[in-house]
């Protein structure tokens, strides 16, 4: 068995608002092991908690009770510009309007090694055109980034999470707005990465059939719980079921999706 | 880089040329004679330009680089393209300090009034009236993420103004209400070398704030998430870009009056020529651009050859607002806008 490193982990820790005296727990009891070199899907129904336990995986918000570690040191202890070089992102939100190419977009990823100015130096430009050719985007470099499609630009904003040379990136519901062949296309070129690089990549998503068939591990986020573990074994706890409470809805194990009940 | 070369040979020369074009038409030879020190050809010549319209392209060139940094600083700053310091209700903030200072002199204890009433006092004055609208601004910008909503806003902050001081102009003498009406008109002349001095350190002090925040600002252009995730110290950033604006913004309105649209359409001129958001690239283009502007703009005011002077604001707003009215109707088609 190879040895495995985890990158990011956070064991029991209670997830929620603090709003002056006023605390908002939104989950308890949360652990969650981000391991080297793998592709890890977080799924739950809408208000769950998703965008929270993201939130608070990223550092961007505090957790209520325990701590995140990130590569065996506090997130939070992290200064702005070193956890830019451990950690990217990539969110779902519509971009300002600019001007900005491709390529351009793609290297505002380098900004963390770049000086006062952010003048790019030999290797930010080498690395920026390797994060290109990871997704296959290269030919687009000089496109304006409003002139590909929402499947390029997915890709394009991930080449400059690539760019950022982080050892962890996680991505915020990367398939929304994309059809059934481009999400496939994402997800595999999200595994591929993995591979790869070995970086680890953790994504919510929605498309639970798919984040089964490709993910390593899936975070399944219920009213009750929050368990981490292999699809396979997700399967076997019949943990899918649990995610949606209605009943007009029922997982098929042999189908690998859920089915509406007639009726 | 040649566009570059081509920008900087127009302000050369458009400097040269507003200098000779006046109601008295001076030839190009004796302006450059008298900028080299050789002496015009006839000494009326030389006290005008020296006294009079070497002051006012200083100013135009100053005014023009100032205000259309500070619409490139807010466009990015609120992700938005029709922003800029006239539209965003900035003008309105300095107008306000101005005013008080001008008009309601008067309420004030005798030493404080002598500093207010000096031209430090209605330039701090001005800074302060912008920065707090900017704050404002900002506030309700945190709470809107809808463009037009923040426009509107602006739109409120002028009509608030412009009835403060007509609340003002109850309690002010005759000569107060003229010496702010003439300043509310806007102008690029009439200033004196110290006040030009003043108006060159406070753009100096705000355009190098401004380039420290290239970097920023260029991080900014995906957004205020992506730009902290990447490392930036937003509330810094943001800080010092609107520092930097409050200091543009109301330094040249306390000297220039409030100059419409020139901060919001010279940054759309910048990227659209050189087709880029680098701000490394923007901020020489704007500011080049935007004292190029300014010069047309104040040549086009005296309308060469004849006695007639035209307010600057007048020209600036023949110009600026049909590029707002482009800019809307461009915003349809979710490209560059």
């Amino acid at each position: 068995m190879k040895e495995e490193v985890t990158i990011l982990s956070a064991n029991s820790i209670s997830i929620g608002y603090r709003n002056g005296k006023e605390v908002t727990a939104v989950a308890n009891n949360v652990s969650v092991q981000l391991k080297k070199g793998s592709l890890t899907a977080l799924i739950g129904a809408n208000g769950i908690g998703k965008s929270t336990l993201l939130r608070t995986l990223t550092g961007i918000q505090k957790p209520l009770q325990g701590e995140v570690m990130l590569n065996g040191k506090n997130i939070s202890s992290y200064s702005a510009k070193a956890l830019a070089q451990k950690l990217s992102i990539v969110l779902t939100e519509a971009l300002p309007p600019s001007n900005l190419s491709v390529f351009e977009l793609t290297a505002l990823g380098r900004q963390p090694y770049t000086n006062w100015l952010g003048i790019m130096a030999e290797e930010d430009i080498a690395k920026t055109n390797e994060a290109l050719q990871m997704v296959q985007l290269e030919h687009l470099a000089d496109k304006k980034h409003y002139e590909i499609s929402d499947g390029q630009l997915q890709k394009v904003l991930i080449a400059r999470a690539l760019a950022q040379d982080t050892p962890l990136i996680v991505l915020d519901e990367p398939t929304t707005h994309l059809d059934l062949l481009h999400k496939v296309s994402l997800l595999k070129l999200l595994k591929q990465l993995t591979e790869k690089t070995g970086k680890s990549i953790l994504y919510s998503t929605h498309d639970l059939d798919l984040a089964l068939q490709l993910s390593d591990e899936v975070i399944v986020m219920t009213s009750e719980d929050v368990i981490q573990n292999t699809p396979a074994l997700l399967r076997e706890m019949d943990i899918f079921n649990r995610l949606f409470t209605d009943k007009s809805i029922y997982f098929d194990y042999a189908k690998g999706g859920f089915i509406i009940n007639p009726g | 880089m040649i566009l570059f070369g081509v920008l900087t040979a127009a302000l050369v020369l458009l400097f040269v040329l507003n200098l000779s074009l006046g109601s008295v038409n001076i030839p190009f030879n004796d302006v450059v004679n008298t900028l080299s020190g050789k002496g015009a050809g006839k000494a009326t010549w030389e006290f005008i330009i020296l006294n009079y319209r070497l002051p006012k392209a200083i100013t135009a060139v100053l005014a023009g680089m100032g205000l259309s940094l500070s619409g490139l600083l807010m466009q990015t700053l609120f992700r938005n393209p029709l922003a800029g310091p006239y539209v965003l209700g900035l003008s309105s903030g300095a107008s306000l300090g101005v005013a008080f200072v001008i008009l309601g002199a008067g309420f004030l204890p005798i030493i404080v009034k002598d500093f207010f009433l000096s031209s430090y006092g209605t330039v701090a004055a001005s800074m302060l009236g912008s920065f707090l609208v900017l704050l404002a601004v900002l506030a309700v910008a945190a709470r809107l993420r809808d463009t037009m909503a923040i426009l509107i806003v602006g739109l409120m902050f002028g009509s608030f103004t412009s009835a403060i001081v007509g609340v003002l102009t109850y309690f002010s003498t005759a000569q107060q209400l003229q010496k702010f009406t003439f300043w509310a008109m806007g102008s690029l002349g009439s200033l004196s070398w110290e006040n030009i001095a003043i108006l060159a350190v406070a753009c100096t002090i705000g355009i190098l704030l401004a380039a420290t925040c290239i970097k920023p600002l260029n991080a900014l252009l995906l957004g205020e998430r992506y730009a902290k995730s990447m490392g930036i110290n937003f509330g810094r950033a943001r800080f010092i870009i609107i520092l930097a604006t409050s200091i543009l913004a109301g330094s040249v309105t306390a000297f220039a009056g409030p100059v419409a649209f020139i901060g919001l359409a010279v940054p759309h001129m910048a990227k659209l020529a050189f087709r880029t958001s680098n701000h490394i690239v923007l901020f020489w283009a704007t500011l080049l651009s935007g004292a190029i502007v300014l010069l047309v703009c104040d040549i086009v005011t005296q309308l060469p050859g004849s006695d007639l002077t035209l307010p600057i604001n007048a020209v600036t707003s023949i110009v600026g607002a049909p590029v707002v009215i482009w800019l809307l109707l461009r915003k349809r088609n979710k490209s560059y806008s």
